[in-house]
């Protein structure tokens, strides 16, 4: 065993230490370059829509290629930008944060990774295909998504793939937090982000099975003759419905929660307050992930469903929005009478608090069944969802990346351009998103290349947001890139009100750390 | 540090919570059907009665019964049903007609899937025969009636005024006769 241990310190160089790897914050990196890149990835797919629906009438591209623009989009931003930043930062900082020298599983860790290019081929090379990417949304909804061409069992064993992934992931999680934490550190003096992704994982293991389980009936429905979604075999399409968002649903707070966690970081950090509420935040998260498994039916209430389902799926959504306010009202608590410094990664934590919330708003209207009728299916949904990932999951991914930048890679970034960043991103994001409420409220229908001339307007501006967002974050890549080569130099402790054991160990962190459980002191474990 | 045969438990058990999800994710097939049997919530259960001789109470209330037909992209076929709408009581059997004509220059097997809205009405729908008990098939051009006896139970809820019956043609499945 000593010899293994030995070999790892020659970390292997070139290319075969980043395919071999099984060090943590090897494949946290690995997670957070190929998230970044998927970002932009999915992010040109963005702006070929809002290229399309700069003007009503069709510009550039067909109406089914856009279909699978919008479809292939929200696939990738999801499976392969959110996700995959969120484990990547969870390798990272989870080790570093519950002083353990790497991953309880390594190996599975590399495999975790290495599946993820594989899927992602599979589904990008669909675009490429006769007849095709998927276009039936990312929800796909039979009948529509069997009318796929060829593309139709790459996009099921992709979505294999990244199930199998993110399922791997969060088994290693939940075994590295149970298992190795530094003697001394109980469950309730973790740190919140260690506690927001032990969470998330067991929702990734309890629903993304259901997914898999899902997906392959599609597969069997389509090419071997089963008729669990078709009318015509004693089927019933609707079944799928229920099905996906009983997996759907969790999801979106395995996107959510470890941005709450990030931000339950940052926002001590730089009001140099404890966290208040610590063991409420715990509860909350949880009552959260709970409850996610209730909710489901909220995404379907226009399928025709029974008044006392709708009610059940409305007052159980409506439900959420307490543990939810929770965590607001926690974290602005937090920074009443602290004293804040507005570096950019607490503007960005600060962002997340106001633009999230929004979002949080636009979701309880949502979640009324009666209003439903009239904005499901619309821009209003659209907004409300980019709302809660956009300037909320990502918001606090960046404001993770600017956070513990200093730490990987042992140089400050360029504050400037941080703060440069942190306002086009806001500013262009806020003229992208928010017409788009006004469009789902006067009745613009999502997923559909052209409109009616009334909506022209509202669609010009948010297009211009569009491009000035897409725009912006090819700074962030120059900043991170400028961060990397070099820099003022970073100090252990990189903020000055910063908590937690990652800030005990030199920057940039070593490739080893924690190799013996570090001595807890009373200080190490405030929050 | 972190005990092997600790991290090999806590793993094994991860793996069986996620196979045991993915079963679940199958139970949710059954639970589904078995769901909406007990509730009538999708609308789709056949109650299947016989007529007997004796003689039965018919209410005298009046209901509306809707007539709908559709027929699924894939078959060559039209339908329509020959009444709108009918006044029927409650307790009594009643019989509806559809004409359904293929279009097609060959046999063609159909089935017709039957849907009654509102959801909790459908459980006092109740049939005695019907063209969607069995696959139906047409002959090249061939126009044939096909007839359906109903009743509506006299325990239907006070405020259902007004059901719907659907049929939604399909290609039958080979395997499915």
């Amino acid at each position: 065993m000593s010899t293994l241990a030995h070999d790892h310190d020659h970390a292997p160089s070139g290319i075969k230490r980043w395919i071999f790897s099984t060090n943590h914050k090897d494949i946290g990196t690995l997670y957070l370059i190929f998230a970044l890149t998927m970002f932009f990835v999915g992010g040109a797919m963005a702006m070929i829509i809002r290229a399309e629906l700069f003007q009503p009438g069709l510009q550039f591209v067909d109406p089914q290629f856009y279909n699978s623009m919008v479809t292939v989009h929200a696939l990738i931003m999801i499976f392969g930008a959110v996700m995959p930043a969120g484990v990547g930062l969870a390798n990272w900082m989870i080790p570093l944060m519950i002083g353990a020298p790497d991953m309880a599983l390594p190996r599975m860790n590399n495999m975790s990774f290495w599946i993820l290019p594989f899927g992602f081929a599979l589904l990008i090379s669909t675009l490429f295909m006769e007849g095709g990417g998927p276009a039936g949304g990312w929800t796909m909804y039979p009948p529509l998504v069997l009318q796929t061409g060829q593309a139709f069992p790459f996009l099921i064993f992709a979505i294999h793939f990244l199930g199998i992934s993110s399922i791997m992931g969060a088994i290693n999680i939940i075994a590295t937090v149970f298992n190795m934490r530094a003697p001394g550190m109980s469950l309730m003096q973790m740190p919140l982000f260690v506690w927001t992704w032990v969470i998330t994982s067991f929702l990734l293991i309890a629903s993304l099975p259901v997914l898999a389980g899902a997906v392959t009936m599609l597969l069997t429905d389509k090419y071997f003759g089963t008729s669990f979604f078709d009318a015509a075999g004693g089927g019933d399409p609707v079944m799928f419905q229920h099905i996906f968002w009983f997996f759907g649903h969790p999801e979106v707070y395995i996107l959510a929660l470890p941005a709450f966690g990030i931000i339950s970081q940052v926002i001590p950090a730089f009001a140099r307050k404890p966290l208040f509420g610590y063991a409420s935040m715990v509860y909350a998260t949880a009552s959260i992930a709970i409850l996610s498994f209730v909710v489901w039916a909220h995404h379907m209430f226009t399928v025709g469903m029974p008044l006392k389902g709708e009610l059940f799926f409305m007052y159980a959504t409506m439900l959420i929005a307490v543990p939810t306010g929770v965590k607001v009202f926690n974290w602005m608590a937090t920074m009443w009478r602290g004293s804040m410094t507005f570096e950019t990664p607490m503007l960005f934590a600060i962002a997340f608090v106001i633009l999230f919330t929004i979002g949080g708003f636009s979701g309880l209207m949502l979640g009324m069944t009666p209003v439903d009728f009239q904005y499901h299916d619309t821009y209003f949904v659209v907004a409300h969802f980019h709302y809660v990932l956009l300037t909320g999951a990502i918001f606090a991914l960046m404001s993770a990346a600017y956070y513990w930048l200093p730490k990987w890679t042992g140089y400050m970034y360029d504050e400037k351009l941080g703060k440069i960043h942190f306002w086009l991103s806001t500013i262009s994001a806020n003229v992208l998103f928010f017409p788009q409420h006004f469009l789902g409220l006067a009745g613009m229908p999502r997923r559909i290349p052209d409109y009616n001339i009334q909506f022209a307007d509202f669609n010009m501006v948010s297009s211009i947001g569009g491009f000035a967002y897409g725009l912006s974050q090819l700074l962030f890549v120059y900043i991170v890139i400028k961060c990397a080569l070099g820099g003022k130099k970073a100090k252990d402790r990189v903020w000055e009100g910063a908590k937690g054991l990652e800030w005990y160990v030199p920057s940039p962190a070593p490739h080893h750390t924690f190799e013996t459980p570090p001595k807890l002191t009373k200080e190490m474990l405030e929050h | 540090m972190g005990d092997k045969t600790k991290i090999k438990k806590t793993t094994i058990m991860l793996f069986f919570i996620t196979l045991l999800m993915f079963g679940f994710g199958y139970a949710m097939v059954p639970l589904y059907d078995v769901f909406c049997q007990i509730t009538g919530l999708n609308g789709k259960t056949v109650n299947v009665v016989t007529e007997t001789n004796e003689k039965r109470i018919v209410s005298d209330r009046i209901v509306r019964v809707q007539f709908d037909s559709n027929v699924n992209g894939d078959l060559p076929w039209r339908m329509k049903a020959k009444q709108v709408i009918m006044n029927v009581q409650p307790g009594k059997f009643y019989e509806a007609t559809y004409t359904v004509e293929n279009m097609y220059n060959g046999d063609v097997v159909g089935q017709a899937i039957p849907s009654v809205m509102p959801g909790e009405a459908s459980l006092y729908f109740k049939k005695s025969e019907c063209f969607c008990f069995v696959n139906q098939l047409l002959a090249a051009g061939e126009t044939k009636e096909m007839v359906v006896r109903f009743e509506v139970d006299k325990d239907l809820p006070e405020d259902v005024d007004l059901l719907t019956l659907s049929y939604t043609f399909f290609r039958a499945k080979p395997d499915n006769s």
